[in-house]
Order: C-alpha cells, then sequence, then structure tokens
C-alpha cells in the first residue's frame, strides 16, 4: 500500500490480509539531528533532518514558502477518540505537521481488565487496545512514514493487571514506546502492590527485549497533588525507583524516559519552581532521557491560556533539556481532543521549539543565588525522602503509611497522601513463589528460570520449543472480532456513504460526526450569555449544543461563548459551483510578455492603514514580487488617499494600480475600492488602467463587484497578482475574447 | 488507613547531609533507590502471577483466549509455582502431542493428573 498526498488513506484496503501483516521494524527510533542544518538562508542549532512531505506552521506556507525546519526533540501527540479507525486519519495529519510519536490512550477501564481484549470494540475516552487495533494502526504508521520521510513512534501503555500480556502483543506488534511504572499502577488504578512490581519485572524485561522506549508515570503526582509544586522532592523519588528499577532489569539507560512536566503555571511566577525543578531533576537523571510533558494540573477551558502555559513549558525544555517534546491538546481541559486541536498542538511545539532553536548558545544559567541554592534543597528534599522510607521498612510499607501525592512538600506531611495496603487492591493476593522446577520456555522471562532441568541455559530457554514467538511469528494467534455488531466493520458500514463520496459533513473527531464550533461575544454576564448563547444554537439549528467555554470579558459589558453542537445536514458536493484554483502564468510567458509590454504600477496602501508588508512582499523581487519579471513599481508607502494613488498613476503615466487594504472593519477595505474605481471614471482613466486590491480580508468576488478588475485575498503571490494584470492587459488589447 | 502529619523539619533533617557535595548528594540519592528497589527486585525474580503466566503461553504461541482458562486451570490445580508454559511443555513431551495440542487438551480438562504427576505438584 503507498499514499499520495492527494488522496485519502484507504481504510478498506488497510484492514485487508491485516492476519498477515508483519511490522516493518521494532525498536525505539529517534530524530537525526542535523549539525549547522541550512534551511531556507538560515542556519537552525537544535533542528533534524528535514521531512519529504509536510505542512508548515501558518506563517511558513504564507511568507516562507513552507520553510519547516524540524526541531531535533521528537514531538508527541496523543490520539485516541474511541475509534481507532478515524484515529488513523488523524495521526497521518499529525505525521504531515511534525509528530513522530503517536501515543494511544486507551479505554476507560481497561487497566482493570485481566487479559488482553481482542477484536475492535468502541472505547471510551480511549481506544480499546487489541492486536488488531494495534496490527492495523502500526501498518498505517509504517505507510505513514513513507509518505512524510521520517520514522513514526507508536505507543501505548503497558500497565495495569495484564502488563505482561500487552508488554508480549505489543513485542510481537512492532510498538515502540509504553508507559510502564508499577507506581501508577499502586497509586491511582488501586491494582496491588506486590502483583504490580512482579509483573513490572516481566513487562519490562519484556520491552527491553523489544528496545521499546519506557516512559514512567510520575507525572501523575503532578496532576494529582493538591499543590502539585509541593511534589518535586516526591517526583525525584518516583523517577528513582521507575528508573533504576527498569535498568537493574535489563533495560537501556538510552530507553529510559522520566515524563516530566513543570509543575505549575501563570498565575504563579512558574519560572520560580519550574526552573530549579527541572534543573535538579536533570542533574541526578543525566544518564536517562527526559520526556517534557506539559502542564495539565491547571488547564481550563481556554484554548489559548492553556497554549500560553505550554510555550512556557517549552521555554524549561530549551532551558534545560528534552529529548521527547510530548503535546497536550489545547482543549484537553473541555473534552476528548479534537482533530484540529492536535494539529495546534503539535505546531506549538514546533514552532516553540524552532523559535528557540540556539538559545542556550547565547545564555547560561547562574551557579550562584536562588537557581543553584533551590535545586540543592529539592534534592536534598529528595534524598531525606528516600531515607524515611529505608526507615519505614522499604517501598510498600512507605505507601501503606501514606507517603506517597501528600499534598505537603516533604518532610512536611499534611496526612493527605494516597495510602494503599499490601494486601489490597486488583489483583491482591494473586501472586505465587516459583517452586525450584519453575520453567517458562520462553525468550525475556525476568527472573528465575530452571530450564537446567531439561539441559538448556535460561538464555536460550525458548530453545526447548523451538523459538517462541519472537523467534518465530508465524507462531502468533490473530483473534480478528468477537462481538458480532461492536467492531470496525460495524462502523464503517455506518458511515459509508460519507466516505470517499460526494457528501461531507463537517468533523472534530469521527468521520462525519457533524460537529462544530461557534464563538460569540454577547452583550450580557456569563450565567445570561450561556443561556442565550444555547438559544442561538437552537435556532441556527444545532443539535445537542452545549456550552465548552466561557469567559467573561466584563462582569457587565460582555461575555465570550464557545459552544458545540451537531449540524444534522450533509453538503452534496456535486452540486457546488467551484471555480478552479487560478492559473499562473510562467516565469517565461511572464518575462517575455513584460519585454513586449512593458508595465508601470503605481503601489499603496490606502486609507488610515499602516500596513506595508503584505504589499512589498508583492512588489519585492526577493520575496517573489512583480519586479521579477520586471514590472516597473512605485510604491507610494501607507496610509496613501486614493486620489493621490490614481493621480501618481496619471502623472507616471501607469498601466496599473495596486491597492493594499488590510483594515476592514466595517468594510471600508470595500469601500476604498470603490473609491479608486469611482475616481478613475471620474477622471477617464478607467478604461485605460488595471487596478487591483489585494489584503488578509479581502474576498475576489467581492473586489471585483466593487469596481476591481481583481482582488486578492490571504495567500497571495506576486505570480497571481503578475498572471491577473497581464491578462487584464491583454484583455485591453483586445487579445482575448 | 491514613497518612500522618508533620510540620516541614527540612533545616533539622537535612544537618546529617548538609556537608555532602553535590556528586555525593547525587551518589546517596542512588545508593538510596537501590536500596528501596533491590528487595523489590528479588520479589519480581521470585514470583510469578496469571498475567505473567499468561503473557509465557502467547510466546509459547496460544491466543489470549486459550491463554486465560490454561492459567485459571493451573491456579485450580495448584500448578502456578512450576509455571503454566512448563505444564503444557511436560504434557507435549510426555504424551507427544504439539506444544498447541496439548495445551487445547489441557483447556479440555485433560492431562492435569499427568502434569502433577511430572511436576510434583502440591
Amino acid at each position: 500500500m503507498e499514499l499520495k498526498p492527494n488522496e485519502k488513506l484507504d481504510i478498506h484496503e488497510l484492514l485487508k490480509d491485516l492476519e498477515h501483516y508483519e511490522p516493518k521494524r521494532r525498536g525505539w527510533l529517534w530524530r537525526e539531528k542535523v549539525e549547522d542544518l541550512e534551511m531556507g538562508g538560515h542556519i537552525y542549532k537544535q533542528c533534524s533532518k528535514p521531512l519529504t512531505n509536510s505542512i508548515g506552521i501558518p506563517s511558513a506556507i504564507q511568507y516562507f514558502e513552507n520553510l519547516d525546519p524540524q526541531p531535533q526533540e521528537v514531538i508527541t501527540t496523543e490520539i485516541a477518540s474511541g475509534r481507532f479507525e478515524d484515529d488513523i486519519r488523524r495521526m497521518r495529519m499529525a505525521a504531515w505537521h511534525g509528530a513522530d510519536h503517536l501515543m494511544v490512550i486507551r479505554t476507560a477501564g481497561q487497566s482493570h481488565y485481566d487479559g488482553l481484549i481482542e477484536g475492535t470494540p468502541q472505547g471510551i475516552g480511549g481506544v480499546a487496545i487489541t492486536r488488531k487495533q494495534v496490527r492495523a494502526q502500526r501498518k498505517a504508521l509504517d505507510i505513514i512514514e513513507e509518505e512524510v520521510g521520517r520514522p513514526i513512534n507508536y505507543h501505548s501503555y503497558i500497565s495495569g493487571v495484564a502488563g505482561p500480556d500487552i508488554a508480549v502483543m505489543f513485542a510481537e506488534e512492532g510498538v515502540n514506546g509504553a508507559h510502564q511504572d508499577p507506581q501508577y499502577n499502586v497509586l491511582y488504578r488501586n491494582v496491588n502492590m506486590v502483583r504490580s512490581f512482579v509483573d513490572a519485572g516481566e513487562s519490562k524485561c519484556i520491552m527491553a527485549w523489544a528496545d521499546i522506549n519506557q516512559i514512567d508515570g510520575a507525572h501523575n503526582a503532578n496532576a494529582t497533588a493538591r499543590d502539585a509544586w509541593k511534589v518535586m522532592p516526591e517526583l525525584l523519588v518516583q523517577h528513582g525507583i521507575n528508573s533504576l528499577f527498569s535498568e537493574k532489569v535489563g533495560m537501556k539507560p538510552s530507553n529510559i524516559s522520566l515524563s516530566t512536566v513543570p509543575p505549575t503555571a501563570a498565575p504563579i511566577p512558574t519560572m520560580r519552581y519550574d526552573l530549579p525543578y527541572a534543573v535538579a531533576l536533570r542533574q541526578f537523571f543525566d544518564k536517562y532521557k527526559m520526556r517534557a510533558q506539559m502542564n495539565t494540573k491547571y488547564i481550563t477551558s481556554s484554548s489559548r491560556e492553556a497554549t500560553v502555559t505550554h510555550v512556557m513549558n517549552m521555554l524549561i525544555s530549551r532551558i534545560t533539556s528534552a529529548d521527547i517534546q510530548s503535546t497536550i491538546t489545547p482543549d484537553e481541559g473541555r473534552n476528548v481532543p479534537w482533530h484540529v486541536f492536535n494539529i495546534e498542538a503539535c505546531d506549538t511545539a514546533k514552532q516553540s521549539l524552532v523559535g528557540m532553536d540556539g538559545l542556550m548558545e547565547m545564555l547560561e544559567l547562574k551557579t550562584e543565588g536562588y537557581l543553584p541554592e533551590k535545586v540543592r534543597e529539592i534534592q536534598e528534599r529528595a534524598v531525606l525522602y528516600l531515607e524515611e522510607m529505608i526507615e519505614m521498612g522499604g517501598y510498600f510499607e512507605a505507601v501503606q503509611k501514606g507517603m506517597f501525592v501528600d499534598s505537603g512538600e516533604y518532610p512536611e506531611r499534611n496526612g493527605d497522601g494516597i495510602p494503599r495496603a499490601i494486601d489490597g487492591g486488583t489483583g491482591a493476593g494473586s501472586v505465587y513463589e516459583r517452586e525450584e522446577t519453575y520453567m517458562a520456555p520462553v525468550t525475556a522471562h525476568y527472573g528465575y528460570n530452571n530450564t537446567m532441568q531439561y539441559g538448556v541455559e535460561p538464555e536460550n530457554a525458548s530453545d526447548l520449543i523451538g523459538g517462541c514467538t519472537f523467534e518465530d511469528r508465524s507462531k502468533i494467534q490473530f483473534i480478528d472480532e468477537l462481538d458480532p455488531t461492536d467492531n470496525v466493520e460495524h462502523r464503517l458500514a455506518e458511515k459509508e456513504k460519507y466516505r470517499n463520496s460526494n457528501l461531507i459533513m463537517p468533523e472534530v473527531e469521527w468521520l462525519a460526526d457533524g460537529i462544530v464550533q461557534l464563538e460569540l461575544m454577547l452583550p450580557v454576564p456569563m450565567q445570561v450569555a450561556k443561556y442565550a448563547a444555547l438559544e442561538y444554537a437552537k435556532h441556527m439549528r444545532m443539535a445537542d449544543a452545549e456550552v465548552i467555554h466561557l469567559e467573561a470579558m466584563h462582569p457587565a459589558e460582555g461575555t465570550r461563548v464557545q459552544i458545540k453542537g451537531k449540524v444534522d445536514f450533509a453538503v452534496d458536493l456535486s452540486t457546488l459551483d467551484i471555480p478552479p484554483e487560478p492559473e499562473v502564468l510562467s516565469d517565461q510567458d511572464l518575462w517575455d510578455e513584460l519585454e513586449k509590454h512593458p508595465i508601470t504600477i503605481v503601489a499603496g496602501t490606502v486609507g488610515e492603514d499602516e500596513h506595508s508588508v503584505g504589499l512589498r512582499e508583492i512588489i519585492d523581487i526577493k520575496h517573489g514580487g512583480v519586479e521579477k519579471w520586471g514590472f516597473k513599481v512605485h510604491y507610494l508607502g501607507t496610509s496613501v488617499p486614493v486620489q493621490k494613488l490614481v493621480d501618481a498613476a496619471i502623472e507616471l503615466k501607469a498601466e496599473a494600480i495596486m491597492a493594499s487594504t488590510i483594515i476592514s472593519h466595517d468594510d471600508i477595505h470595500y469601500k476604498n475600492m470603490q473609491k479608486i474605481h469611482d475616481y478613475a471614471i471620474e477622471k477617464g482613466v478607467r478604461d485605460k488602467l488595471v487596478i487591483v486590491a489585494g489584503g488578509t480580508q479581502v474576498t475576489p468576488e467581492i473586489a471585483v463587484e466593487h469596481g476591481m478588475d481583481a482582488g486578492f485575498g490571504r495567500g497571495t503571490k506576486g505570480v497571481h497578482v503578475a498572471t491577473a494584470i497581464v491578462e487584464t492587459r491583454r484583455k485591453m488589447r483586445g487579445e482575448h475574447e | 488507613m491514613k497518612g500522618f502529619r508533620r510540620e516541614d523539619d527540612y533545616l533539622t533533617r537535612r544537618e546529617s547531609i548538609a556537608d555532602l557535595s553535590d556528586a555525593e548528594l547525587k551518589e546517596r540519592f542512588w545508593e538510596n533507590v537501590a536500596k528501596i528497589v533491590d528487595p523489590l527486585l528479588d520479589q519480581a525474580k521470585k514470583f510469578t502471577s496469571p498475567s505473567i503466566e499468561r503473557s509465557v503461553l502467547l510466546r509459547m504461541g496460544f491466543s489470549s483466549l486459550e491463554a486465560q482458562p490454561l492459567v485459571e486451570m493451573a491456579i485450580d490445580h495448584g500448578l502456578m509455582g512450576y509455571g503454566v508454559g512448563h505444564v503444557v511443555y511436560v504434557v507435549h513431551k510426555d504424551t507427544g502431542l504439539s506444544l498447541r495440542d496439548a495445551g487445547l487438551k489441557l483447556i479440555e480438562g485433560e492431562y492435569w493428573d499427568l502434569a502433577k504427576e511430572k511436576l510434583g505438584g502440591k
């Protein structure tokens, strides 16, 4: 299967013959760093090999010919809408925007499921992680990574009471990264602690064999504790326990990643907490990798606020270090993330990291004063924490006494930690001591394994059975579906009429889910605005409308409201009259034309408008502007009166006028176009002059209605304007129609 | 069970480590972590669990739907301590059935006595 950028990924084709699909590779891959990468005339110090297919941030598209440098850090996005088949499309979009670590969140309750889930049931708040689902997504990513030109790491969770089962399945299916941290099970899933650590040995041993990068679960303490910044000493302890446990099981340090989050967010003075913490952590854990997660503890329904928090988090990543830069979607605080927010989050990471490229070549951290003092304090508190745990009798006893996730900054204790009993929780009493003759004839088995009774060394245990599935894939048992209705084929059939057809519906997470978002500013207080907005939704025929964000602009003057709802109709593309994309003349055509028929242009930004960048881009040769083909341009500057533009054209015997109009309130941009047209008629030159206008808020058809020969909106390039002027001149000369 | 309360006594507690250099402090941190994780690792080496045994059976070529009953039956027969993969292995060796067939027969309830006899199950 191969992908073409202008074609959709065929999900039916993808699911075909899945039973025999073999993943291309296993193991985690980092980006290929390029020293002093040169792109677009700039040198990048912290970037990696560029992609072959990608979409840059909006300014890259508009101003820099899709200049899309890729930071050196692996970029994560978390995707899991409950329907893995729709998530595959989102993964493709995310890969084009720079994500190369695609993390799939599990459906609610999977961590208490004692075994593997099979088939493709729909999930809630995540995806049911099954062999079929994993294989289909890995297969999709095997193709998508070819399309974008960079390996993609696929990731999910090895936790709960079926950790080792899942680890085996992941190893067999080419999963590249996984969360694994027994402490997470214990503290947040109330899985029995003895069972968790016994299982963790096996899970980690399998992960080490499969070269899976591990991410720990310490960041959850941050999200759970009452005051996130007080839990900093404990975070070092939790990271330490999982990291050293993993390394001693056999995982290589470069596959051990700490999930670390800047603990605070504004309005707290974040840098005074987050920076010392980040430095303290990196000093102690210098041989491991950092997975920089973004703060979710203080996230709200404001996507703007979340984005700012995340940019500040990336400042910490740049000042200290990050190997994996995770992203949280800016709508995480209000619902299951939507497609567009995954993309926004990836773009935010890319924009911030590239923007701060090479920052620390110019700055350095102070070695005296507040920063090193605070670093030392956090580290000392962590060391003291461990000493008390040892005094208590070890990990289990410390957890029983409620040492973890207490809201006090250690050694302070507030008595509100999460205590768990050694003999409590899911799976309590379910470990069995291995007998002297205990034996498991498989590869990557942790701990005591008496294969010598059959004359084979434990390292070669699977020789006893002629190789296990790790050596011989043909032994893997693939289960397709178990539920006759709750499965992917059933879901695909339901939405088939919207797949590759002329019917489309808007969507936020699932094909044709019909969900749209509406933004309103209502001149009333919050409580009133909420109900008034829902009334608007009703009149606009939005079903199931819900307020997803409310923000006071002023207690009396107004409220910002965002609502989501569903539309119940499809648009039939076959009924639309869609004008073709504008055709442009070739460089040679334009050079030849200008040689034969020279054109002088008078240009300026009209009205009370000081914007100049857009017009300069259209004029300047170095930005692909019209000068390139020999147009002679007289640039009059900004805030040029309409009359002056026309008068200058007459005086200079110009053939064309280019007017830029950015300001658009009260339709002033269209009014100015009309004035130029009218004044040119008044002066008797309208039929001799080509007059065009452009600006970010200009709709070409409306510009023409206001007397322009052509109008230009966002994304216009010099060649579009040059083509329009030349074509209009030809018409004036009677060469066309 | 509830946690305990204590005022922040960091300044008195730190006296024992205040004189350590930064490098020594880091070393102490990792020594302490090792003291915490070593007993956990020992335990993981000496014990097994239903999930571990299922993961062994998966690697031996059984599906999750087959691994589940095999482990449950091994628990009922008191054979977990020998390894459920081991149970399948001894039945396979003794009967000449293929490894998979041995497992499938065990799921049908056959050969558990044989396994007990071979493994000396309690």
